[in-house]
């Protein structure tokens, strides 16, 4: 059945497969959330991060499928996987560096924290309720 | 609403490199902020955030909550009330004195916009600019559960926005439930379910149900 796996900053309806608390992407399904199975490990462009190899298993099957809820879970991010509706994503972890960030303004156009670099930065917020 | 302050205080100190940026925490997006916006007339960034990811990236369970960061992008302050207080925790009550509380608003107003004139005069060597170690102090860190409750909240909203009503207040009860102190959790689930059940009587009955707890965080400013 069609997942909806929000993902670091991915929204996509994917083919995959839930077992427990894992999530099993084909590589085309996972390519669509940014992420590829290189010799390096799982990566996100430059990034890639390390399979441990006496945990293969856990990652990666024969069938080239990986375990997108192996890696947040490897990566510390916090997961969860709602299996009747469908849903799995992440939660990004803090640093003491402000983390960045990209959202729209009321005319849609994006602005990103980074792009402020240089200007001391009062981050505010509000809301309507 | 704060937003006119926030731009008066951007238009003050735009010239010496400082910004301010306002997010919005409001999954009904555009429809539900634009009144408050178009008021203010920012020229200053003022973003629409409809899953809440700043505060999720921040750790922040209310609004307002403001940060400061430098100019190489570190946090200086992580997670002020600004210039929101406990004054209006009696509101409700038959004989609350409105016009103490908007003194006091003035009072906490201006001496928070005085500390931000400072940091932006004085950099670090400002009163006001905490140290890496006492910026880390005032961070509760990662924590699994408040990363799980992030997550759900996450993705109520994105359930929300696919039109599956019930499905987002479920997933909005799971955060809650992992995270019961952010208030911003409890009024969005709230303003979704029916708007004006944010400051209605569950509200209300919350905030008396604090007692001697304080709504807002107390940091020294």
């Amino acid at each position: 059945m069609p997942t909806t796996v929000i993902f670091e900053d991915a929204v996509a309806s994917v083919a995959a497969e839930a077992q427990n608390e894992d999530l099993w992407l084909a590589p085309s399904e996972l390519e669509r959330l940014g992420w590829t199975l290189e010799p390096e490990g799982l990566c996100r462009g430059p990034l890639c991060v390390p399979i441990p190899l006496a945990r293969r298993a856990e990652f990666v099957r024969a069938d080239g499928a990986a375990n997108l809820a192996a890696l947040t879970r490897h990566r510390g991010q916090g997961v969860v996987h709602d299996a009747e509706h469908g849903e799995l994503r992440d939660a990004a972890r803090r640093s003491l560096a402000a983390p960045d960030f990209t959202l729209p303004d009321l005319d849609g156009r994006l602005h990103s924290l980074s792009e402020l670099r240089g200007r001391k930065v009062l981050l505010n917020s509000w809301a309507s309720w | 609403m704060d937003l006119p302050v926030w731009q008066a205080l951007y238009e003050e100190l735009a010239p010496r490199s400082f910004t301010v940026i306002t997010v919005a925490m409001d999954a009904g997006g555009a429809p539900d902020v634009r009144q408050w916006i178009e008021a203010a007339k920012p020229t200053h960034p003022s973003l629409i955030d409809t899953r809440h990811v700043v505060a999720e990236l921040y750790d922040w369970v209310n609004v307002p909550s403001n940060a400061w960061i430098d100019e190489e992008g570190r946090i200086v302050r992580p997670n002020d009330p600004g210039f929101a207080g406990e004054y209006f925790r009696g509101m409700m009550d038959p004989d609350f004195d409105f016009k103490a509380m908007m003194k006091e608003y003035g009072r906490m107003r201006d001496r928070y916009l005085d500390a931000v004139r400072d940091w932006v005069a004085n950099g670090p060597g400002s009163r006001w600019a905490l140290t890496p170690e006492q910026v880390r102090a005032r961070m509760a860190g990662p924590n699994p559960d408040h990363a799980r409750a992030a997550a759900y909240f996450r993705l109520g909203t994105c359930l929300h926005e696919q039109g599956r009503s019930e499905a987002a207040q479920e997933a909005f009860a799971e955060a809650k439930r992992l995270r019961p102190e952010s208030w911003s959790f409890k009024r969005q689930a709230w303003h979704l379910e029916e708007p004006g059940k944010s400051g209605g009587p569950e509200f209300w009955a919350e905030v008396k149900a604090l007692g001697d707890r304080p709504y807002y965080p107390r940091w020294e400013l």
